[in-house]
């Protein structure tokens, strides 16, 4: 099996052709197998427009996307991508179909003409995997917000994706639904899914094993999230926050004590504060 | 307010009839409905009565939920019975007083078509109480299925249907939501004439349609995210299958229907 997932070869996207300026303006990237990527920038920096172009859902004006050597624009392959690739959105109630749980975890696999038995077994799998198994029968109004983001999520995982993209998934929960999201993100990790998280949390980054930072249609910082975080001024220039723990780190050390460097989770800077306290 | 509209109540259980396939229950509420109008004298409308009580005592659906659904129509069955109270001629007066003339008819005819709208009514909420929207949903799909040989779009009004179902109570929410910030900016709509009432609701409708729009846009996108592309080719999670126990219910409800018909010619 190849061990590039996704490859994005210097993409340009316009919503519209009669202006100049691109939303996706020469990108190029991968996503490779099993990895946990993390998409951060500013509102309108382009990073939902790329996103969309993972599955499908827009093609580029220039450049290729590629699904594991798929081109999204052939049309014969379009739901073999859109069944490796799953996407999840930010409003959980906007991509929920049915009217009960278990129905709408099935939607993907009715579309796909998967025998009922199969669907059966399937759907009880996933519903598991996104810890919503015991609420099957409600009816997704009567749930909360993290409770239907991951009926959302099951009803991707149903269709067994190689890649997950979550377009802000997490941006309209509570801090408990959001922990309950990443509880099943992580889960998902482990079960081999690749993760594209496009995200405003800084913390949900901090988890990823590789971060982007897009601003105007471009990438423009790349690499792991203690690479990335520890350029506190850099990130501020683009308009985004670093973690607390980052944070806290540089005004340890503005105020001249030796913290060290890749301090980005609460767990690494207490540790650095016990070794500190400690001397 | 808005939560006293309920559209579809189910009342989930366990009994036969729920459990009946969802085909047989709506072909069997149709004919029910045929045989109160077949049925024109008293005996034949006690019987049906008397069958749709214990069609509810076998589904153990409370007494109240059949005056909760009979409510709302009881203006409606008032008026129709004063009306063929006072228009139906017979040819001794009853009762007379100013131009009124009340015959005996008058009276029986009056009754017997109340006591039929409210066992009309009563027969198709037992439908809805006894079946949840999806399974009916399913079920008119199922049977309207030989029109799709006509190119009538009949997966494509099951998802509308399905889609409808599921965002009553979103959108629900919303107009609350919406509601609330309009009275929040001093919006009137409780107080003033009725025209004024009415024009108050332009600022809660726009925002609802605006929204409404956005709502499909997305789950349009996400529709397509999970590979939809219409109703060739597609499985169903739940199959619909005419069992065993259907087969009994659906004879037992023929020979009762049967029984009610022939009241007619046997008490004419």
């Amino acid at each position: 099996m190849k061990d590039t997932m996704i490859d994005v070869q210097d993409v340009k996207f316009r919503y519209d052709p009669e202006q100049p300026g691109y939303a996706v303006d020469g990108v190029s990237m991968q996503v490779r197998r099993g990895e946990f990527v993390a998409v951060l920038g500013a509102n309108g920096c382009g990073k939902s427009t790329l996103a969309k172009h993972f599955n499908a859902i827009l093609l580029p004006e220039k450049g290729t996307v590629l699904v594991e050597d798929m081109d999204t624009r052939t049309e014969d392959h379009l739901y073999d991508i859109r069944q490796k690739v799953g996407m999840v959105f930010q409003n959980p109630d906007n991509q929920i179909v049915a009217t009960i749980v278990e129905e709408d975890v099935a939607f993907a696999l009715e579309n796909l003409g998967v025998p009922a038995p199969e669907i059966r077994e399937r759907i009880d799998e996933s519903m598991k995997l996104a810890g919503i198994y015991e609420q099957k029968d409600k009816a997704p109004h009567k749930l909360s917000g993290g409770q239907k983001q991951r009926v959302a999520i099951a009803g991707v995982i149903a269709m067994r994706p190689d890649c997950l993209v979550l377009d802000e998934a997490t941006a309209m929960l509570d801090p408990r639904g959001r922990r309950q999201v990443m509880k099943t993100i992580r889960q998902l990790r482990e079960a081999g899914i690749s993760i594209v998280a496009i995200t405003h949390y800084m913390e949900e980054a901090a988890q990823a094993d590789r971060v982007l930072v897009m601003s105007r249609g471009r990438i423009v910082m790349e690499g792991t999230p203690e690479q990335v975080f520890s350029q506190t001024e850099r990130l501020h220039s683009y308009h985004l926050d670093v973690p607390q723990a980052a944070e806290l780190r540089d005004e340890l050390v503005k105020a001249g004590i030796p913290m060290p460097q890749n301090v980005i989770t609460p767990e690494a800077c207490a540790e650095a504060l016990y070794a500190l306290l400690a001397q | 307010m808005l939560r006293d509209i309920t559209i579809g109540q189910h009342f989930p259980g366990n009994s036969i009839l729920h459990r009946c396939d969802p085909r047989l229950k709506l072909v069997g509420t149709i004919a029910y409905i045929v045989v109160l109008f077949v049925a024109a004298n008293p005996v034949g409308i006690a019987l049906s009565i008397a069958l749709l009580a214990l069609l509810y005592s076998v589904a153990k659906i409370p007494f109240k939920m059949i005056l909760k659904s009979l409510k709302p129509i009881v203006p409606v069955i008032i008026f129709t019975a004063v009306l063929n109270l006072f228009f139906l001629t017979g040819e001794t007066p009853l009762f007379q007083w100013w131009i009124f003339t009340i015959y005996p008819e008058g009276v029986r005819y009056a009754i017997l078509m109340a006591v039929r709208v409210m066992a009309l009514i009563a027969g198709t909420s037992l439908l809805t109480y006894t079946t949840s929207p999806i399974v009916l949903t399913d079920a008119i799909e199922n049977l309207l299925r030989p029109l799709g040989k006509l190119h009538f779009p009949v997966h494509e009004l099951a998802m509308m249907m399905t889609i409808a179902l599921r965002f009553i109570p979103t959108l629900i929410d919303e107009t609350e939501k919406i509601m609330n910030a309009q009275k929040a900016r001093g919006a009137m709509l409780d107080t003033g004439s009725f025209v004024q009432r009415v024009k108050a609701l332009v600022p809660i409708l726009i925002p609802l349609f605006l929204s409404a729009f956005r709502r499909a846009d997305e789950l349009a996108m996400a529709m397509e995210c999970r590979c939809y592309h219409g109703g060739e080719g597609r499985t169903r999670l739940k199959v619909l299958k005419f069992g065993r126990e259907d087969v009994l219910c659906a004879a037992a409800l023929t020979v009762l229907l049967g029984i009610i018909v022939c009241t007619r010619f046997l008490f004419a």
